[in-house]
């Protein structure tokens, strides 16, 4: 396990980064900020890097923990600032430390999320209709494993807190605490339960941002 | 952000090459800049930030204080059907703005396949394509690079075009604009005064005559054009701006590493090779320069990889020194160093032993031709020997995959040529067996050809393509001749080849026929699967154009050749005689073994231009 972990937010034009292109620009922070950190034994050596909750394209978070190791004298609290200046818009390293405990011991995620509905005025009925539809267990959707075979997931034993409110005239916003791995749940899958069970509470757009990790027990998980 | 487009993006492929953002990019505030300018290259993201020439324009231009410079590249398909359903046009990346607001756009034109794509872009900015519909100063839509020694096909479509290399005519294009734009001139004016800077081709300036034949009769310059327009270069290579502090892209891109640029133009003189030509005279960078900007751009990217650049990397006179001075940074920080376009004769155990201390990769030749016969005849300068000789030292030395570049239709070509590329492969086999380290591992051998293309500018500019019947007949031929498995041979489809002719020697009277493939649907067609043969046949149908009176017509001697006003700084009586040498396989030599008196030093460069 890397000794030393770094908090960092991904906002604004940096959310569109894939989680490769996201660890491409962490490897490469160090070296043009002048921190040497672990790298990987072998032939082809590389930053020994990881990013705790491999995030899909668009989702913006506040959140993200990235484990890595200093190994020269740099005093980790000088690497947020050091690292941010490197860094492309919309990535801020907000704090970096040694690890507590071990990223496995991540288990819940809160997540915000906005719903757009083009032709909707009665948002308050949207939202309400919204948490009677998420409040059915099981709740079943379908989605293609990896063999891309069709397969059905409850998302109900990964849903923890998920509350809807209006956000008149056309947005209704969503507050939820899921999954964060093994298996997560991706809010996308929020929508794909909607269009496959209840096509006329789903929305024209929407957009999920990460707030805070917390372990088993939802205490906050650094 | 727009808000449409937030929703478009996560619906398209990688977004993150429609966002902007990354580390190193150029903001400014637009009140703060007089002239506003988009950098555009007609292929996607990937490639165009693959580009040094884009990056290096970036910065100087970004450099001007009256000037913000942003990137304008071509949408992948997905993305431009979502751009163009939503009514979004195509925008900076830097700002978000619309890019059809801009003063200038200039287009970096590398490839005659991305005509197409020029006119989409174009169109997705809401520009009008054609020069002639774009009554005001703005925007001014020019163009730069390569294809350019020949831009008549696309002469319709830009306002003018730079010859050479951009540097320094950039700069003074951009300060006349401004001064122009501030002054209130008409396009005409404008044009008529920036057809005064060196370097600076205008086509609405010069009339083309056609014979009966259709052969060019006359080119006309319009009172106050210049007869001729002479490329521009930059004389003092060592002190000319170098991006070590530039863009970094966050996503991946096909050139993802620092480049150092050994040397520009090349002292080979390859018949076939435009590039060869078009960029004399040979300019090296001194080792120090190198080192020091490859040490600065590698600390200020953080990349984990470095290439040298050039059209020979083995032709740097002092390779081993740049190698070493980057090396000693590299290795303790992890960090491959990589050597392209090696050559097969002065290929060195040592060099190749200590860059591979770091990082490893396959071997790449490209002896073009497989019959030395042939080989003198294009005047490429490697024998066999050389190459069995320096593959014999990379077998040994513990390398097992080889990949070896031909052209099949060089003029001359016979049967035995091409069968004699087989027996080459199959030599060097045997030399593997003889020699590996390690046969366990297994050879991978690869021979590819291509269909040549007969360039302006180069020594065969006058020459025939083979029909695409021909091409498939020859590579039908070499297929059945190389009977090991150890051998995989790839051929690129000739299709995209006879396009690529028509258009390198095309002259004005294909702007109409480029325009109807684009309507139809045409653009990347660098990209197999963006690229329909039919769809060209189609518009030569409809517009009346033979093609293969520009594919497979040999030009006599005398012929008015749509360039002829374009001048490299070689003379064409230079080429003429390089080309009667081919026909007698006579040999030239290197620029730095004797000057052959191509012409170059016209262009006044004052010093050694052997390299």
């Amino acid at each position: 396990m890397a000794r030393h972990r770094l908090r960092f937010e991904k906002t604004g034009r940096a959310k569109y980064l894939s989680h490769l292109d996201l660890m491409r620009t962490l490897q490469r922070v160090f070296p043009r900020a002048g921190v040497a950190i672990r790298h990987t034994e072998g032939f082809n050596p590389h930053a020994y890097i990881s990013v705790a909750l491999p995030s899909s394209v668009g989702m913006e978070s506040d959140c993200e923990l990235l484990d890595f190791e200093v190994v020269d004298d740099t005093p980790l609290a000088t690497l947020p600032e050091l690292l941010t200046a490197k860094l492309p818009e919309g990535i801020r390293v907000l704090k970096a430390y040694e690890a507590p405990g071990k990223v496995k011991e991540l288990v819940w995620l809160r997540l915000t999320g906005t719903l757009e509905y083009d032709t909707i005025t009665d948002t308050a009925d949207m939202a309400q209709k919204l948490d009677t539809f998420f409040a059915q267990r099981p709740l079943f959707v379908t989605k293609l494993n990896k063999k891309k075979e069709e397969t059905q997931v409850d998302l109900g034993p990964m849903i923890k807190e998920l509350t809807f409110i209006a956000a008149p005239p056309h947005k209704v916003t969503l507050h939820a605490v899921v999954a964060a791995q093994n298996p997560s749940l991706n809010p996308s899958l929020l929508l794909e339960a909607l269009r496959q069970s209840a096509p006329e509470l789903a929305p024209d757009f929407a957009a999920f941002a990460r707030v805070e990790v917390y372990d088993k027990d939802m205490r906050v998980f650094r | 952000m727009n808000e449409k487009l937030q929703r478009i993006l996560p619906r398209v492929q990688k977004p993150a090459r429609y966002v902007g953002g990354e580390y190193g990019q150029m903001t400014k505030d637009p009140a703060n800049v007089r002239v506003r300018l988009g950098l555009c290259f007609p292929d996607t993201y990937e490639i165009a930030m693959s580009n040094l020439g884009i990056h290096i324009l970036y910065g100087i231009f970004n450099g001007m204080d009256s000037v913000w410079c942003e990137r304008i590249f071509a949408p992948g398909a997905d993305m431009e059907a979502e751009l163009r359903e939503a009514g979004i046009s195509l925008y900076g990346l830097e700002s978000g703005q619309s890019a059809g607001e801009f003063d200038i756009l200039g287009f970096s034109l590398g490839y005659e396949m991305s005509y197409t794509t020029v006119l989409n872009m174009l169109d997705l900015m809401g520009v009008p394509i054609r020069a002639s519909e774009r009554e005001g100063l703005s925007p001014l839509v020019i163009a730069g690079g390569t294809s350019c020694y020949n831009p008549e096909p696309v002469a319709d479509f830009f306002d003018l075009f730079v010859l050479g290399e951009g540097e320094e005519v950039g700069p003074e294009l951009v300060a006349l604009y401004d001064k122009a734009k501030l002054a209130g001139w008409s396009k005409s004016e404008f044009l008529q005064a920036a057809a005064q800077i060196a370097g600076v081709y205008v086509p609405s300036l010069y009339h083309v005559g056609y014979n009966a034949d259709g052969t060019i009769a006359a080119i006309t310059p319009e009172p106050g054009a210049p007869e001729r327009v002479s490329k521009r270069i930059v004389q003092d290579i060592d002190n000319a701006y170098f991006p070590a502090e530039g863009l970094v892209p966050s996503t991946e891109i096909v050139h993802d590493r620092v480049a150092l640029e050994l040397f520009r133009g090349c002292i080979r003189g390859c018949r076939f090779c435009q590039a060869g030509y078009i960029y004399r005279p040979v300019r090296e960078k001194s080792r120090d320069t190198l080192v020091e900007q490859g040490k600065r751009a590698l600390a200020y990217s953080g990349y984990q990889e470095a290439t040298l650049l050039s059209l020979s990397t083995s032709d740097y006179r002092d390779l081993s020194g740049v190698c070493d001075g980057l090396l000693e940074f590299c290795e303790p920080r992890k960090i491959g160093l990589s050597l392209p376009s090696l050559r097969a004769d002065n290929f060195s155990i040592d060099l190749m032993r200590r860059v591979q201390k770091v990082r490893k990769s396959s071997l790449t030749f490209a002896p073009e031709a497989g019959s030395q016969r042939l080989r003198d005849t294009i005047n490429k300068n490697v024998t066999e020997e050389a190459l069995l000789n320096s593959l014999q030292v990379a077998f040994s030395g513990g390398w097992s995959a080889v990949k070896l570049y031909f052209m099949l239709g060089l003029p001359t070509e016979t049967d035995e040529d091409v069968v004699a590329i087989a027996e080459l492969a199959h030599k060097i086999l045997r030399a593997w067996k003889q020699h590996a380290t390690n046969k366990n591992r297994g050879v991978r051998l690869t021979v590819s050809t291509s269909c040549f293309v007969p360039k302006a500018h180069s020594a065969f500019q006058w020459e025939a393509q083979v029909s695409m019947e021909e091409y498939s007949r020859r590579v039908a031929l070499l297929k059945e001749s190389l009977t090991s498995r150890a051998i995989t041979y790839n051929w690129h489809e000739p299709e995209t080849s006879f396009i690529e002719a028509v258009l390198s020697r095309g002259d004005r009277r294909l702007g109409p026929v480029i325009e109807h493939v684009w309507q139809n649907g045409g653009r990347l067609e660098g990209w197999s699967e963006h690229f329909n043969l039919d769809r060209w046949t189609a518009a030569f149908a409809a517009t009346g154009i033979d093609p293969h009176c520009y594919a497979n017509r040999e030009r006599g001697e005398d012929e008015i050749l749509p360039w002829a006003i374009l001048d490299t700084g070689v003379d064409q009586s230079y080429l003429w005689q390089e080309r009667q040498a081919a026909y007698a396989h006579r040999l030239t030599p290197d620029c730095r073994d004797t000057c052959t008196a191509c012409g170059v030093t016209r262009l006044g460069m004052g010093v050694d231009c052997c390299g």
